[in-house]
């Protein structure tokens, strides 16, 4: 069944290059860690799908890159505002793994904290583009970070149950060296509940649709 | 009576949208399976959404067996969106149906169409099938009043209007389409005043029914396009932005309706083609003076 409300901005946080929205929580819930919501972004024709970054009581809060009109439009929210959030939706991370690793990729990192805080802090491996994007590590306490030109493919250790979420060419790295990882992918998306087919992804050579097959999937699911 | 737009919503998995409708309307069914285009199928502009979809579906045979039955489990009246590449593709899916009202996408920007003019698809299928036939039509017609009369005079039992309409949007960065089929269909708000156009003309040239689309996120949009000449109104891009359209469109439809007179909003159809006397009388009907009219 799907769930929208309108929700209260909290506070609209920098994280480094990022923000943090954290909104009033209202009726909605958290979810499972790698689900997503679709987030009203004021002024556009469509809304913008993010995974939930934390979810202190009361609230839910999100992690994006302002970096296109959508994720400028909810980048200029302020304590007070109210916008729409439909969600949680898609599939998030399966958490009965024995010995999660999470590796995150820039905002890829977004989901990471929320998944973390249910796995009991495990090990987390981080990697940023400059020393300014990866303040946003502060969001996960204890973490690994590689700042390019380093890789978080170079500090990944053998024999774990990997968890990730980060841009395409990090995660079909992580999947070639960990087949059984749990990748979070993202794609352009409408309406985030399987009606309009626009994030098509190609699963074993047919074009399915990463809101109702994923986000989360299956490394060896991606072809 | 309100509808989704074909290829705007998955009845199986979101039913309770769908029950939201006074009858669903399939994705586009051709005959062979279709994976649809290649990823980057969407692309939000200022005003609207451009995709390129593909018609991504699976085949007749499959929808036949397996994806129909399910769908009569909504317990809705269903609504066959039929699409192919020949008049003889269409007619056959046409003689395959019952129970249902079909709608012949004629009028996909996404893929090569059908080498026959509109009216002669509409004959053949009109040879198969005696169900209820709308055709759906372009609003890039030269002239789609021509168009729409001559899909009368071939059989068919109701307009569609509009589809999509061609567009194109460029990365900011690259100045390379942003779609990887570069343009696609064009459709949200900016659709709205393209759609009430070809409503209002093919209303007039026809009289047929005519389910009115294109643009409609409120009840106002909705009540506009009756008063045009449509007798349903279907909710396409809307439906992305918020599920719960069609349960807001439907209450605004009455409440706008209602505010201007009417006490059902089907009361206003092809009121925009009254002459103003008419309208002005019409007015004079309800309790409120509006303004305008006020000397």
């Amino acid at each position: 069944m799907l769930s929208r409300g309108r929700h209260s901005v909290l506070a609209n946080e920098p994280v480094g290059p990022y923000r943090l929205l954290r909104v009033e929580r209202g009726r909605a819930e958290p979810g499972i860690p790698g689900q997503f919501f679709m987030l009203e972004a004021p002024g556009r024709v469509l809304p913008r799908p993010m995974s939930l970054c934390l979810a202190p009581p009361g609230e839910l809060d999100f992690l994006f890159e302002p970096v296109g009109r959508g994720t400028r439009a909810l980048a200029a929210l302020e304590a007070g505002d109210e916008l729409a959030i439909l969600g949680p939706l898609g599939n998030g991370f399966r958490l009965d793994v024995d010995r999660p690793l999470l590796v995150g990729g820039g905002i890829g990192m977004a989901p990471l904290p929320y998944l973390s805080e249910k796995l009991g802090g495990p090990p987390a491996v981080l990697g940023f583009r400059t020393a300014h994007h990866a303040e946003a590590a502060a969001l996960l306490p204890g973490s690994e970070v590689a700042v390019e030109p380093g890789l978080v493919t170079e500090l990944l250790p053998a024999g774990h149950d990997v968890l990730a979420c980060g841009p395409e060419r990090m995660l079909q790295a992580v999947g070639a060296l960990f087949p059984g990882a749990q990748l979070a992918w993202e794609a352009p998306m409408a309406c985030g509940y399987g009606a309009c087919y626009g994030c098509a992804v190609d699963l074993d050579g047919t074009y399915k649709r990463l809101c109702v097959e994923g986000p989360v999937l299956e490394a060896a699911a991606c072809s | 009576m309100l509808l989704n737009a074909s290829g705007c919503l998955d009845a199986l998995a979101t039913p309770e949208v769908a029950r939201a409708f006074d009858a669903f309307v399939t994705k586009t069914v051709t005959p062979l399976p279709r994976e649809g285009n290649d990823p980057t199928r969407i692309a939000e502009t200022d005003h609207g959404l451009l995709n390129s979809i593909g018609l991504q579906n699976p085949g007749r045979e499959r929808f036949l067996a397996v994806v129909l039955p399910q769908l009569r489990g909504l317990g809705l009246p269903i609504w066959v969106s039929v699409g192919g590449f020949s008049a003889d593709e269409y007619a056959e899916t046409c003689s395959r149906l019952s129970d249902v009202t079909i709608e012949l996408n004629l009028s996909c920007p996404n893929v090569d169409e059908a080498p026959e003019a509109a009216s002669e698809i509409v004959a053949a299928c009109r040879a198969e099938t005696p169900l209820p036939l709308y055709a759906k039509l372009s609003p890039a017609l030269p002239d789609i009043a021509d168009v729409a009369r001559a899909a009368q005079a071939a059989g068919a039992d109701g307009l569609s209007l509009v589809n999509t309409i061609r567009g194109l949007a460029l990365d900011d960065e690259t100045l390379r389409p942003r779609l990887a089929r570069g343009a696609g269909g064009y459709s949200g708000p900016a659709l709205k005043p393209i759609a009430l156009a070809a409503v209002y003309v093919c209303y007039r040239a026809t009289g047929l029914p005519i389910v009115g689309m294109g643009g409609v996120s409120t009840g106002r949009d909705a009540l506009e396009l009756i008063a045009a000449g449509a007798s349903a109104v279907a909710v396409g891009t809307a439906l992305f932005t918020d599920p719960g359209a069609p349960h807001r469109v439907r209450a605004d439809l009455y409440k706008a309706a209602a505010a201007l007179g009417f006490e059902d909003p089907l009361a206003a159809r092809g009121i925009a083609h009254a002459p103003a006397s008419q309208l002005a009388l019409s007015k004079r009907t309800t309790n409120k003076t509006p303004a305008y009219t006020a000397k």
